[in-house]
């Protein structure tokens, strides 16, 4: 299984971005292996529709779980059409994110936040 | 805490009232969302701390070394962009259509530098600002850009006060989208009633309560009753009525805000609407 | 020949003008300040005419699309994506440029149209008017404003634009062979007529600067425009009752004192812009 986190840095002790469409980086950690990885997010660098190409990264990685502070309007439409399960977090250390996902101490994003309107 | 200060119609005290409010506000972050005519600095000195680059959106050129000229990138632009097998940057949207049907592989798309934002210390907080460049599109994106960077030096109990641009579009849904208030500038003129509706509507769209101003309020009274009338009806906050003074012109004049003339009486009702409007968003 | 009616500032007086020279000027008079569209409060047309601006936006035939993700590829806007249960389109982030259907293999995306606005014609004080309005919560003028520019008729057109120097006023200029900029004596109105100034001249075509709510005297914006040798039409002075017509959404042109003011501006403007 693969969980990608929204991150500022690009180390599992970098603390998790509030921001997910407009986070710097992503940690993804593949659970089987163990082995992580990280990406720059597409959408950091889009026009508008930043939560759209970032939902669209993750699923084109072959994430299962994502774990964010919270997912907006858009985002949040396609993370939920493709199945993958989102799950809301403090800005903590990656490390901590990923413990207390294991720990089931986090809990499933059920709905959008408000909108950051990228523009055009 | 985000408040952003809009008006529909354009010159009906926006930035006056921003920047008075700013003001009285003291701690304070500001960020001048009026990027097509960003005038709320000219108030200040300051001292400019940062300097980025802003990229909006990109457009299309042709290799002419490699252009064939047969003419599919024409036929193929929805915006009229493509003429003589030249792209006119003004019109291009960066759909990248051409570039798709180009089989001489003669198109690319870059990015466009469409402004300079900065961020300048002034004595009581930063303002985030930008120079726009002349006819450039994506002012949306660039308003999202200089709150994001008004973020880095505020935290989640700053005051950030917005001066919003006039209309409804683009720009004006980028300001207000993640705003916990807005605050609506009105005068009493049948446009500015019209406009008032319209953004009132706008606000609502994007689930924002706005409260409502109304500047320079005795020019007509007639028709400042109407505007109270639709307020009503529509059971919105007035927080303030502005009456016309002639101090207002001079403190444009100078340069400095209104609320620094004692014998303004539009200062002094500013003064007593930041009152109101303090005790509604805190 | 279309004279487009423009100011970086808003506020400063585009709507007054433009509706009192079109009836000076006997001329059509066309509001392109689709966000805020306030001309016909002024010349109260009897709109008798209302047609709707439509965009185009993508549809998937689910049968025939494998989500294979070639058109979220193409897309600029991130207007679609692929989700691995089908293409999801956010219509208010496309263009309506077109691109997606190009790269689609199975003939699986097709276009359908909706409305972001409309235009309205009808004659009001003896001249032809039409207005574009764009839908509250649609965030792009541009379509409307294209929409009622690329059919104008008529000898002589003058172009109500919207406030600002971006994409909605160069979409509005693409359109125009002369252009008047619109400003007042202020710092603020300077500033922006600056950007105004800088933004005509990329279009290349003849334009003249009116200055609105004047005092009369020497000030900032006529020693610019003497410096930058820019044509100054003519000016309004600042008057009370003018502004207290205008808070009413009357014409100016109709009485006596002011007729003679538009009157003044419409001959100062055949000479700047040199039509004949």
């Amino acid at each position: 299984m693969k969980i990608a986190i929204s991150a500022t840095g690009q180390t599992i002790d970098s603390m998790l971005d509030k921001r997910f469409g407009r986070c710097q980086y992503f940690i993804i950690q593949d659970t089987e292996t163990g082995e992580v990885e990280t990406v720059k997010n597409n959408g950091l660098t889009s026009e508008g529709g930043a939560g759209i190409a970032a939902s669209q990264q993750l699923i084109d990685e072959g994430v299962d779980v994502i774990i964010t502070d919270n997912l907006g309007p858009n985002a949040f439409e396609v993370i939920e059409r493709s199945g993958i399960k989102a799950y809301k977090c403090d800005e903590i250390a990656i490390r901590y994110a990923l413990e207390k996902y294991g720990n089931g101490e986090l809990l499933e994003i059920q709905e959008s936040g408000p909108a950051h309107h990228g523009g055009h | 805490m985000d408040l952003v200060v809009l008006s529909g119609k354009g010159g009906t005290g926006k930035t006056t009232i921003a920047a008075a409010l700013s003001e009285l506000a003291q701690e304070v972050t500001r960020v001048d969302c009026d990027v097509d005519a960003a005038n709320l600095h000219l108030y200040y000195d300051g001292k400019g701390i940062a300097r980025e680059d802003f990229y909006g959106g990109k457009v299309a050129y042709v290799d002419k070394n490699k252009c064939t000229k047969c003419g599919h990138c024409e036929r193929v632009c929805r915006f009229d962009a493509i003429e003589n097998f030249k792209v006119n940057p003004l019109a291009c949207e960066g759909c990248g259509a051409c570039i798709l049907v180009c089989s001489q592989d003669a198109i690319a798309l870059k990015p466009e530098k469409d402004g300079d934002a900065y961020i300048t210390q002034l004595d009581d907080g930063i303002l985030s600002r930008a120079d726009m460049e002349i006819g450039s599109d994506g002012s949306g994106m660039l308003i999202t850009l200089l709150r994001r960077n008004a973020r880095k030096y505020s935290n989640d109990e700053t005051l950030t006060i917005i001066d919003g641009s006039p209309g409804i579009g683009c720009p004006v849904i980028a300001s207000i989208t993640g705003s916990d208030a807005a605050l609506i500038v009105t005068e009493p003129t049948q446009s500015g009633l019209s406009d008032l509706r319209r953004v009132v509507k706008l606000a609502r769209h994007f689930g924002i309560e706005p409260m409502v101003c109304i500047n320079k309020y005795d020019i007509n009274e007639d028709v400042s009753s109407q505007i109270e009338d639709f307020i009503g009806e529509e059971g919105l906050q007035l927080v303030g009525k502005i009456p016309f003074d002639d101090v207002v012109m001079k403190s444009i004049h100078e340069l400095k805000p209104i609320v620094y003339y004692e014998e303004s009486s539009a200062a002094k009702a500013i003064s007593n609407m930041w009152g109101t409007i303090k005790r509604m968003i805190f | 020949m279309n004279i487009a009616v423009l100011s970086g500032k808003g506020g400063t007086g585009k709507t007054t003008i433009s509706t009192n020279l079109a009836l000076a000027l006997n001329a059509n008079y066309i509001d392109c300040d689709v966000e805020e569209p306030n001309g016909f409060l002024f010349l109260k047309p009897n709109i008798d005419n209302t047609k709707k601006v439509m965009v185009e936006y993508p549809v998937i035939d689910e049968d025939k699309c494998t989500d294979c993700g070639a058109c979220v590829d193409v897309c600029q806007f991130n207007a679609l994506a692929s989700t691995g249960n089908g293409i999801l389109l956010f219509e208010k982030l496309c263009h309506g440029c077109g691109a997606c259907k190009i790269p689609c293999k199975y003939g699986a995306l097709d276009y359908a149209e909706r409305e972001v606005g409309r235009i309205q014609r009808g004659m009001g004080h003896g001249i032809n008017c039409s207005r574009g309005i764009l839908n509250v919560g649609e965030p792009m003028a541009v379509p409307v404003i294209r929409s009622i520019l690329r059919n104008l008729e008529g000898r002589l057109n003058i172009i109500d634009c919207p406030p600002g120097t971006s994409c909605n006023v160069v979409t509005s200029l693409r359109y125009a062979d002369g252009a008047v900029l619109v400003t007042e004596p202020t710092k603020f109105g300077l500033h922006d007529l600056e950007r105004a100034v800088e933004l005509v001249s990329m279009f290349g075509i003849s334009f003249g600067v009116i200055i609105n709510k004047d005092d009369g005297e020497e000030n900032i914006v006529k020693s610019y425009c003497e410096d930058r040798q820019i044509e100054i039409i003519g000016t309004i002075p600042y008057s009370d009752s003018i502004a207290f017509a205008y808070s009413k959404g009357e014409m100016l042109y109709t009485t006596q004192d002011n007729r003679v003011i538009f009157d003044s501006l419409a001959r100062g403007l055949g000479e700047v812009l040199e039509w004949t």
